[in-house]
């Protein structure tokens, strides 16, 4: 993939909250159609990094280029538009929106990357049948599917998951990952922050474990699988 | 029953009102009426920012002074035309709450609440100083707006009340329902998720805060028309306060239910001043019981279990 530019590409990134640094010098890249997670314990900068490239935070130094695009000056939403889709922790639906109103709200006019309400419904039918229901009076699972079709509606490029299947029930949790695979397989760019590293390895191309706002590990699937080590030092499972 | 059903009765109700008050041979209920429904639409003004979009302004009376200010000085330079009267009441109101939007919508909660309550009191002090239009005494119109209707007529002026209060209604509901209400409700929730998925959340609020201001200068155009009067009071911040109260107490986010609130404290006022002259103490308990029983306002109860919209 050696020639090609990246699709995302963050280089000696820094941030913090007030006095407070947590990232130090982090650096990752995604490549077009490729799906990378970030690795690593609570409150090892998994979140700031994804809030700092969608501008939510305000780095102190590095760059992050996506599209070929220096990003970092911009501001949040300008951010957004150029193509990138975050499924946020903790989902953050609209609870005063229905859930159709939650998916059209904010979806793009342009579908030039094919993704409408209908589609969303046949990657989620439990939606469907919830279309006028009050956001707030979904389930976890069914939440967790809405903030993704309102992701994908927004035709992005890129698509963050930040804790992807946190606090599902297992099935719930399977059928989130199945989907995962299948946007993939429409070649979606994919960033996933999540615990369950077992499904990681399976889904994802590339790999970024954390520890204390720097990227101590790097690499493939295969190669994470290989080093059983990395998992009980940074990843404690 | 929805909100637009509720809406609807009330119109209807609103419509048959003067036959009964023509067979009571009591006239002088319509002039109070025809008060509680300009007072309606701007309570639903200010729904549109403060229910839907969680702006708690405190000086949106100011635009109920601008567009009876507007009436008055065109009138007072002998301009009597009612189109130009109305739109220019409109659109300076507009224009104001452009201005004031685009400063005190870079701040929220309190502060807004200070700034808006800032900007009302200049526009109160500005028409109190202006003594060639009356000054604190106020400005007395020669004629009603010409709209080639006889605005002299209190039936005529009641229906015509009516019809703008039933286009007002129609027009909020409409915005609610679009898109552009959809974004302004789910950013009064959430507004750093909005921002996140893309959208600019000032410019939004700002046009609701514009159109919002608008529909208040048109029922200050109103207001004016109807006491062939208007003099700095009727936008003192105190008038801001009981827009606050009709809305909060009829139903924040209902549209309907301000309306309604609006009728409720105007009718209250009439009924516990005749009582008592300390009949505020009154009102305010009264306020408080609604309040305290259901948090939701007058419609909150009436329209329970109320569906999405769209």
């Amino acid at each position: 993939m050696t020639g090609t530019t990246p699709l995302l590409a963050v280089n000696g990134l820094e941030a913090g909250y007030g006095e407070s640094r947590v990232l130090f010098g982090l650096s990752l890249d995604v490549r077009e159609g490729e799906v990378v997670t970030l690795l690593g314990r609570n409150g090892m900068g998994k979140t700031t990094t994804i809030h700092s490239i969608m501008g939510i935070v305000t780095p102190t130094a590095g760059d992050i280029r996506f599209a070929g695009a220096a990003v970092q000056r911009l501001p949040a939403y300008a951010i957004a538009r150029r193509g990138i889709g975050l499924v946020p922790e903790g989902r953050q639906i609209f609870p005063n929106l229905s859930v159709r109103e939650n998916l059209i709200a904010t979806a793009t006019r342009n579908t030039s990357n094919g993704w409408d309400v209908e589609r969303v419904l046949k990657l989620f039918p439990p939606l469907r049948e919830r279309l006028s229901s009050w956001g707030n009076l979904l389930s976890g699972g069914e939440q967790q599917m809405l903030a993704i079709g309102r992701a994908l509606l927004t035709n992005p490029r890129l698509l963050i998951l930040d804790e992807a299947t946190e606090g599902l029930a297992p099935l719930v949790r399977a059928h989130i990952w199945s989907v995962i695979e299948e946007i993939k397989a429409t070649g979606m760019s994919i960033l996933i922050v999540d615990k369950n590293v077992d499904a990681l390895t399976r889904i994802a191309d590339r790999h970024y474990v954390l520890e204390r706002g720097r990227v101590v590990w790097s690499g493939t699937s295969a190669a994470l699988v290989a080093d059983g080590e990395i998992k009980t030092r940074y990843l404690g499972v | 029953m929805t909100k637009e059903r509720i809406a609807l009765a009330m119109v209807v109700v609103l419509a048959l009102l003067p036959l009964l008050f023509a067979a009571m041979g009591e006239s002088y209920y319509l002039t109070v009426a025809t008060r509680m429904m300009i007072f309606g639409i701007a309570a639903l003004s200010l729904d549109l920012i403060l229910g839907f979009g969680g702006l708690i302004s405190l000086g949106h009376a100011v635009y109920l002074g601008i567009g009876g200010y507007a009436v008055g000085i065109l009138d007072f330079y002998g301009i009597s035309n009612g189109f130009v009267q109305l739109g220019v009441a409109t659109l300076a109101s507009a224009g104001a709450a452009l201005f004031i939007g685009a400063v005190s919508l870079r701040t929220s909660g309190v502060f807004f609440l200070m700034i808006t309550l800032a900007f009302s009191q200049m526009v109160y002090f500005l028409a109190i100083s202006i003594n060639s239009f009356g000054g604190d005494d106020g400005l007395t119109l020669n004629a009603h707006s010409d709209l080639g209707l006889n605005f002299g007529n209190t039936q005529v002026f009641y229906y015509f009340v009516l019809a703008c209060l039933a286009f007002f209604l129609w027009l909020s509901f409409r915005i609610v329902r679009s898109r552009f209400g959809m974004l302004l409700r789910g950013m009064k929730f959430n507004e750093s998720r909005m921002i996140a998925i893309g959208f600019p959340t000032f410019r939004y609020k700002l046009t609701a805060f514009v159109i919002s201001g608008a529909i208040c200068g048109f029922a200050g155009a109103l207001l004016a028309n109807q006491t062939l009067f208007v003099s700095p009071s009727i936008m003192q911040w105190s008038r801001s306060g009981d827009l606050l109260v009709m809305v909060i107490a009829g139903g924040m986010g209902t549209i309907v239910g301000p309306v309604i609130g609006a009728i409720m404290f105007l009718l209250l006022e009439k009924v516990l001043a005749s009582f008592t002259t300390y009949w505020g103490a009154l009102l305010g308990m009264v306020l408080i019981a609604l309040v305290l029983m259901g948090k939701t306002g007058l419609l909150g109860g009436m329209a329970k279990g109320g569906r999405p919209h769209g």
